[in-house]
């Protein structure tokens, strides 16, 4: 028996309130590729970071090789062998493929002079070995994403790489790239390089992975070796719980079409879009990350001219040209970027809530105090906010709190539509069923809701009908009665199903 | 307005309930700090406190003053304005040699009218064009010195006839017993610091300046709002050159060359974050008093006057660090 290139032996990682991975064990062996899979949130991300040296395991142990390894920090884990390649780039893209490569290391002559010569040398040697079609002088910025990933490989090819993590690596790449990407992972793997493979797409999880492992909800759920296996069972480990969880809401009664989005399109970013939400209904959007589904939003917020289509709001074609026009026709967009959109971290609780409408709460020429603090007062009841005030920095707060003061900012607008997008990215579990428990009552109380969300158990815990979207396309829509987790997997990665259901 | 001012400054600062000894001096140093140079100097040189002295420190910080009110916007809405010293030379220039031409009226509306044009154009660049606002006034800056010497013809501008005019009234004019400088530097103290502290506007400018993404996330017009902050600077500018050319009745081509870096340190010293979303007009006021006693200080206790330049920015830049260490817990950066 080999002796694994890597092992986790029960580790457990707690976060105030949130017990992120509890126990887990996990190993890859030398020249293994190794799947991670795992909804969002189940863990995989916290587990690569206890790895690389960002977190610190609150229990369990590393083993590199059959040493025990502690990671301080990342550059003590890329000591030790363990090299990410990240599904966002971290390179230099004004300096050549040589220097990101070589960066921090670069080959010295005397007086701390660059060797080019031996660094050029050197990269193009490992550029060889993977066969790309550029150079060491080549700048980075002017390569393509692929080719910069290759730049990443390439990168960790320099150290004595004992396994290779792969963070969704074919989010952005081509078919054709991507079977150079495998390529490259033959090559690792005849070389005795275990390697970590996480990625949604089930495809290429059994084209090349030799075994899978599961995580849900922060525990090991359990390996699978590849070949004796099938999606199914995959899936089946994955989302494990009770199916049920994901139609135990009430349907609340939809009254007249809100809005209505009619072969929509954006250039590249999305194409022929059609569909309607209703008041009463939520209607979640479920796809990959760059599927389209926040360029929708952001069209429908005023944000992204539409190449082509119409939407209209409560059967009126309107024109959106910007985020003033939309809030004007009542429509309201919750961002997925939290702190980079939602919110001036900057500011109090109170006067981010109010933003959209300050110009409205006022007496005389100035801003009523009173006017928002009774806002901030409704809103802080509602949706149950805890800050010890208003003129609490909102920088200071939770992220469930934070997104909190988004939706109440919205709500306070009393909108006809209201776009949540990623409603509970990095909140804890607790706020997280609070909101999904708000968005359903948002839908009984009239309000047409439209969530954007990439976690599977959360588009069927709140939607009444669901939108499978796939590369800028809409693949089909399907009621909360006939969906499955399948058929909304197989959607999500481009399989059409159902005989051409594509209207809504 | 101090009140006002000092409830958007704690709004503004984060502090926690637990207020520790780090987030009050974080929220007050300034003030301390003021203090603390007061009593010195009044220590060092007997003529600090003299009323003559400290009335002569604000009229002659008014200009200076003035001018930073204007520059507290553009800072807080996230932006720099360098272009501000050599707009008040253009100001200073036009209304005086306008005067002559148009009479005092006449004058300063067309000067008032030149001047935000000009400011105009600088909101459209930056807020509209979104052109990168320390480029744009820097060349701005080169630009408007080249319009002066051109309007000028490089000459000295002069009033002729300095007894038949009612326009040294700003420059030289008392009203209740006060300097008109001074009075009009408190004025509009008074109303851009309630503009900024109470308004729709105000609260725009923090929410721009903070986060623009979120501002415009939250239907804000940012582009407008920035627009606006210059075109208050340049409004502030324009007085100020009134002032100017109204003190002395005559002026040469330079004579606000470099007040950009004076108004700029004066707002830094205030508080006023140069990324933006953070600052008040109070504390401004307080940044242009404290350079104002420090060069005023430093002549009395018989420094020369070349060593101010050295010691005001040594004390910018003590400023600037503590603040920081006092954000951040610690005295050097945790990323070494």
């Amino acid at each position: 028996m080999t002796r694994p290139a890597l092992r986790l032996e029960n580790i457990v990682k707690t976060f105030p309130g949130v017990r992120a991975l509890d126990g887990v064990s996990f190993e890859v062996l030398p020249g293994e590729v190794h799947a991670l899979m795992g909804e969002n949130g189940a863990g995989k991300s916290t587990l690569m970071k206890v790895l690389g040296g960002i977190h610190q395991p609150n229990e369990g142990r590393i083993l590199v090789g059959e040493e025990p390894a502690v990671m301080a920090n990342p550059l003590e884990a890329k000591a030790k062998g363990i090299v990410f390649i990240h599904q966002e780039l971290s390179l230099a893209e004004e300096l050549s493929v040589a220097e990101n490569i070589y960066l921090g290391e670069l080959p010295r002559k005397s007086f701390g002079r660059v060797d080019w010569a031996t660094l050029y040398a050197r990269t193009d040697e490992i550029l060889k070995k993977l066969k790309v079609g550029f150079d060491a002088r080549t700048m980075v910025g002017t390569l393509s994403i692929a080719n910069q990933q290759m730049v990443e490989i390439a990168r960790a090819l320099t150290v004595d790489a004992k396994a290779v993590i792969f963070d969704e690596p074919t989010a952005s790449l081509t078919d054709s790239e991507k079977v150079v990407l495998f390529e490259v992972i033959d090559d690792l793997k005849k070389d005795g390089v275990g390697i970590i493979y996480i990625s949604h797409r089930m495809e290429e999880i059994f084209k090349i992975t030799d075994r899978i492992s599961v995580l849900r909800d922060g525990e090991y759920r359990g390996t699978l070796v590849t070949k004796e296996t099938t999606e199914d069972d995959v899936t089946q480990l994955m989302i494990g719980r009770s199916l049920d969880l994901s139609r135990n809401h009430e349907h609340a009664e939809v009254g007249d079409v809100a809005l209505e989005v009619r072969g929509l399109s954006c250039g590249d970013l999305y194409r022929d879009i059609s569909f309607e939400i209703r008041r009463g209904e939520v209607v979640g959007f479920y796809g990959l990350v760059g599927a389209g589904r926040t360029e929708i939003a952001e069209t429908l917020f005023g944000l992204r001219a539409p190449s082509a289509g119409q939407i209209l709001l409560d059967g009126e074609e309107v024109h959106l040209g910007s985020p003033v026009d939309a809030i004007a026709r009542g429509i309201s967009l919750v961002p997925e970027d939290r702190k980079g959109q939602g919110l001036v971290l900057g500011m109090n609780c109170r006067d981010n809530m109010t933003l959209p409408q300050v110009g409205d709460l006022t007496a005389g020429p100035f801003v009523s105090d009173g006017a928002e603090i009774a806002i901030f007062d409704q809103y802080r009841d509602k949706l149950d906010i805890r800050t010890p005030g208003w003129r609490q920095t909102v920088g200071n707060l939770s992220g469930g709190n934070q997104q909190k003061i988004v939706i109440g900012k919205w709500l306070s607008m009393h909108p006809t539509l209201l776009i949540v997008d990623e409603p509970t990215r990095g909140i804890d579990v607790g706020s997280k069923s609070e909101i999904h428990k708000l968005i359903r009552q948002l839908a009984s109380q009239g309000y047409a809701v439209m969530v954007i969300s990439s976690e599977m158990p959360e588009v069927l815990h709140v939607s009444d009908r669901i939108v499978a979207m796939y590369h800028g396309e809409l693949i089909r829509t399907f009621t909360s009665d006939e969906v499955t987790e399948d058929s909304l997997i197989q959607a999500i990665s481009g399989i059409r199903t159902d005989g051409g259901d594509k209207a809504a | 307005m101090s009140e006002a001012a000092q409830e958007r400054s704690a709004r503004n600062a984060g502090g926690s309930s637990g207020a520790k000894v780090g987030t009050f001096l974080a929220k007050q140093g300034i003030l301390i700090a003021f203090v603390l140079f007061m009593v010195s100097f009044a220590l060092a040189s007997e003529r600090f406190l003299d009323p003559d002295n400290i009335l002569g420190v604000i009229r002659s910080s008014a200009i200076l003053g003035v001018m930073a009110l204007g520059v507290t916007f553009v800072v807080i809405s996230g932006n720099l304005d360098l272009s501000v010293g050599s707009l008040m030379s253009f100001s200073t220039i036009v209304v005086l040699d306008l005067h002559d031409t148009l009479g005092p009226a006449l004058a300063i509306l067309a000067m008032f009218g030149m001047t935000l044009a000009i400011g105009a154009v600088i909101g459209f660049l930056v807020g509209y064009l979104r052109l990168n606002s320390l480029i744009v006034t820097l060349g701005m800056l080169s630009a408007i010195h080249g319009l002066t010497l051109t309007w000028s013809g490089g000459q000295n501008m002069d009033i002729a006839d300095k007894a038949g005019t009612w326009f040294a009234v700003f420059g030289q004019g008392r009203a209740l017993g006060i300097p008109m400088p001074i009075l009009m530097f408190a004025l509009l103290a008074a109303v851009l610091g309630i503009v900024l502290a109470k308004t729709p506007f105000g609260r725009k400018v923090y929410a721009v300046g903070g986060n623009g993404t979120a501002a415009t996330f939250s239907g804000i017009r940012r582009a407008r709002t920035v627009f606006t902050c210059y075109l208050i600077s340049a409004f502030c500018v324009a007085t100020a050159g009134l002032i100017q050319a109204s003190r002395s009745m005559g002026s040469q081509n330079t004579v606000g060359q470099g007040m950009e870096l004076e108004v700029l340190a004066a707002v830094i010293l205030g508080g006023a974050s140069l990324m933006g979303g953070s600052g008040t007009i109070f504390k401004t006021v307080i940044g242009v008093l404290i350079l104002g006693f420090i060069q005023n200080g430093l002549l009395l206790i018989g420094l020369q006057f070349y060593v101010q330049f050295v010691v005001t920015w040594i004390i910018i830049i003590l400023a600037v660090w503590l603040d920081i260490a006092a954000k951040r817990g610690r005295l050097l950066s945790p990323i070494a």
